[in-house]
């Protein structure tokens, strides 16, 4: 089964910063990580592998820096990494990112899934799975808990999560899917996986390689764009409540019915 | 409007396979592009190995003429038979959106049955539904309900579409904005319109509401959003109300899925589900004992809330992971969280911080939950849970 997983890196939550101010993020300090739900669709796509066979890759859009996902994806076991990097891809939204990645997806020739994270944790848009799939022109299912492949290899059988409740849904490849972290939990990388990342070769590719056109990309091909940002003020209320526990209790319940929620 | 190369094309049927809309197939020979079907999004330009297909420039470029698309859309979300909670938020702003761009509000319901709830959906708001009701639309799945509302709106070309952000939402959407070649902000909590251009403001929290980000959709309609439950208020229902119903007559081709639907489980147990909920008890680690849970299910059915859990909670097994809050589960904006023994770790604190009112209750003073917290109770959640439960009922009683 020839696999794609898309991934991407991110700031890790427990390094970010915000500048009340200037209603921004710290740059300064943030350690990058494969964001979290990523993890979980590479393992989904080496455990297939294990079982099926095949080949996975795995890819990602960024700066020349992300390649360090990409060498983590490696370390714990799949075949290939590829980097979509290119000045012309800044400032991408979830559409322009979804045309190029879409690009390098096709110049590999057919493939037989293609796995995401539900979400990054750093936009949790969850739109470029869908956008993605749409654009591969393949079915696609978001949220998938569980997953077995049937006897014929080619038929999955999923568990896609909702708001409340749960389906059991088919289909064949290829498709994409998108994965909660629910799902399985991702292996650690051997130290011969660390040492064949270090050695391995990541692909580049760039507009040019994909042939592709500049207004379709990065900012240019990005409908959307963000006129500002702020930071909500949330501790401005914040009140300790003294004394023993009944005390507390009293104080906390008229707090409550002055906010009407009693 | 798409254009076939008639010398290039080599009928290998490429566009045919990835055409959503069934708008393009080969026939003698030659790919034949059915207009009325067409979105012109261009996935088969793209996946053309010949470069036989081309979207022609006149065209693209009149379709994005942000002046011409004039209206208001909201995406109702059926749960079965009854209308989802947020579906009458939306028309409630959808109202207040369209009375400032003098413009009218749309419904379009899909599902099968679903016809009964044309004259809800006037009641809270909309002045015309569109029902697509069809046995194939019977059970959720992403490539017809995508299809359906696409197609629709490439016909009528509203300037706005609001959908909720609830599982459905924020699966499908993706591939109504795709198929548009348009854009799409997730999970908005805050929309207005701005006078000079038309152009929908629209608010996003991003890093689990740490950030707050404003974005616009100039060049592109319909211009396409995704909102929080909760956020936005519903109007008072009002029966008499006068809208226009109208059956849309749909295309097999629409209707094409390639995702069969087994089975559909409701998990409902009792209360509103975590994503919906306006009060949310959260358990954390610091409740130390499945048997204590029982207390938190009694608040928050006292509450009429949900029962949220951390990760070390889940992992204890006390709760099961779709309750889990946070980074790898569910983002939550209550308007009353409690936390009972929840430490705050990042992770858990970035699901939860958009909640309008925290109170955490933790025997250490130094849990990072309280950075968070509107009111901090250091004490042990043993203690302090049966009395506030106590509380509560006495109050309920009086």
């Amino acid at each position: 089964m020839k696999i794609v997983v898309c991934i991407k890196q991110v700031p890790d939550a427990k390094t970010v910063r915000f500048d009340p101010e200037r209603g921004t993020l710290i740059r300064e300090g943030i350690e990058a990580i494969i964001n979290p739900f990523d993890l979980h669709a590479i393992e989904a796509g080496l455990g297939l592998k294990d079982v099926l066979g095949g080949e996975v890759t795995a890819m990602t859009m960024g700066p020349p820096q992300a390649q360090n996902a990409l060498r983590e994806a490696l370390a714990l076991g799949v075949d290939r990494g590829i980097l979509l990097s290119d000045r012309a891809f800044a400032g991408a939204d979830t559409l322009a990112t979804t045309y190029t990645l879409a690009a390098a997806i096709r110049k590999l020739g057919p493939v037989d899934l293609v796995l995401c994270g539900k979400q990054a944790i750093d936009g949790d848009t969850a739109q470029v799975g869908p956008g993605l799939a749409v654009r591969l022109g393949i079915p696609y299912v978001t949220c998938v808990g569980e997953l077995a492949v049937l006897e014929d290899r080619r038929t999955f059988r999923l568990k896609r999560v909702c708001d409340d409740g749960f389906d059991i849904l088919e289909l064949e490849i290829p498709a994409l899917l998108t994965v909660l972290a629910t799902l399985n939990t991702p292996r650690v990388p051997s130290l011969k996986g660390k040492m064949r990342a270090k050695k391995a070769e990541v692909t580049v590719w760039g507009k040019d390689e994909l042939g592709l056109e500049s207004r379709r990309v990065g900012l240019a091909g990005s409908p959307t764009q963000v006129v500002s940002t702020r930071i909500p003020s949330f501790q401005a209320r914040r009140e300790m409540l003294p004394g023993t526990a009944e005390e507390q209790v009293e104080t906390l319940v008229r707090r409550l019915k002055e906010a009407g929620l009693l | 409007m798409l254009e076939v190369n008639a010398e290039k094309c080599q009928a290998c049927g490429e566009c045919e396979t990835v055409c959503s809309f069934q708008a393009i197939r080969v026939e003698n020979g030659l790919a034949v592009v059915d207009r009325d079907l067409c979105t012109l999004c261009g996935v088969c330009v793209e996946a053309c190995p010949e470069d036989a297909l081309q979207l022609s420039e006149a065209e693209a470029e009149g379709a994005m003429d942000p002046g011409s698309w004039r209206g208001v859309w909201v995406a109702a979300e059926c749960r079965g038979r009854t209308l989802a909670p947020v579906s009458r938020e939306l028309l409630g702003k959808a109202r207040e959106l369209a009375e400032g761009l003098e413009a009218t509000v749309t419904a379009v319901i899909m599902g099968h049955g679903v016809a009964p709830l044309g004259r809800e959906l006037i009641a809270y708001g909309a002045d015309r539904v569109l029902v697509a009701d069809h046995p194939a639309l019977a059970s959720f799945t992403d490539e017809p309900y995508g299809s359906v509302l696409a197609s629709l709106a490439k016909a009528e070309r509203p300037e706005i579409i609001l959908a909720g952000a609830t599982s459905m939402g924020r699966s499908y959407i993706p591939r109504v904005a795709t198929l548009l070649e348009t854009g799409l902000t997730a999970d908005c909590t805050e929309l207005a319109v701005r006078g000079e251009d038309r152009a929908l403001l629209q608010t996003r929290p991003a890093w689990g509401g740490n950030l707050l980000a404003t974005i616009v959709c100039p060049g592109h309609r319909p211009q396409m959003a995704t909102v929080r439950p909760h956020v936005m208020k519903a109007m008072p229902p009002d029966p008499d109300r006068k809208g226009e119903i109208v059956q849309v007559t749909l295309k097999e081709e629409l209707l094409r899925q390639r995702v069969r639907v087994l089975e559909s489980v409701k998990e409902e147990a009792e209360g509103p589900n975590l994503c919906e909920a306006e009060v949310i008890v959260t358990a954390g680690r610091g409740i130390e004992k499945e048997q204590h849970l029982a207390w938190l299910l009694e608040l928050a059915r006292l509450l009429g809330g949900a029962v949220g859990a951390t990760r070390a909670a889940t992992d204890a097994g006390w709760l099961s992971h779709r309750c889990q809050i946070g980074q790898t589960g569910t983002t939550v904006s209550p308007k009353l969280y409690i936390g009972c023994g929840v430490s705050g770790a990042i992770q858990h604190i970035v699901g939860m911080q958009g909640s309008e009112i925290v109170v955490a209750i933790n025997k250490d003073p130094e849990a990072p939950i309280f950075d968070v917290a509107t009111y901090g109770i250091v004490g042990d959640v043993k203690k302090v849970i049966p009395l506030l439960i106590n509380r509560i009922r006495k109050e309920r009683e009086s």
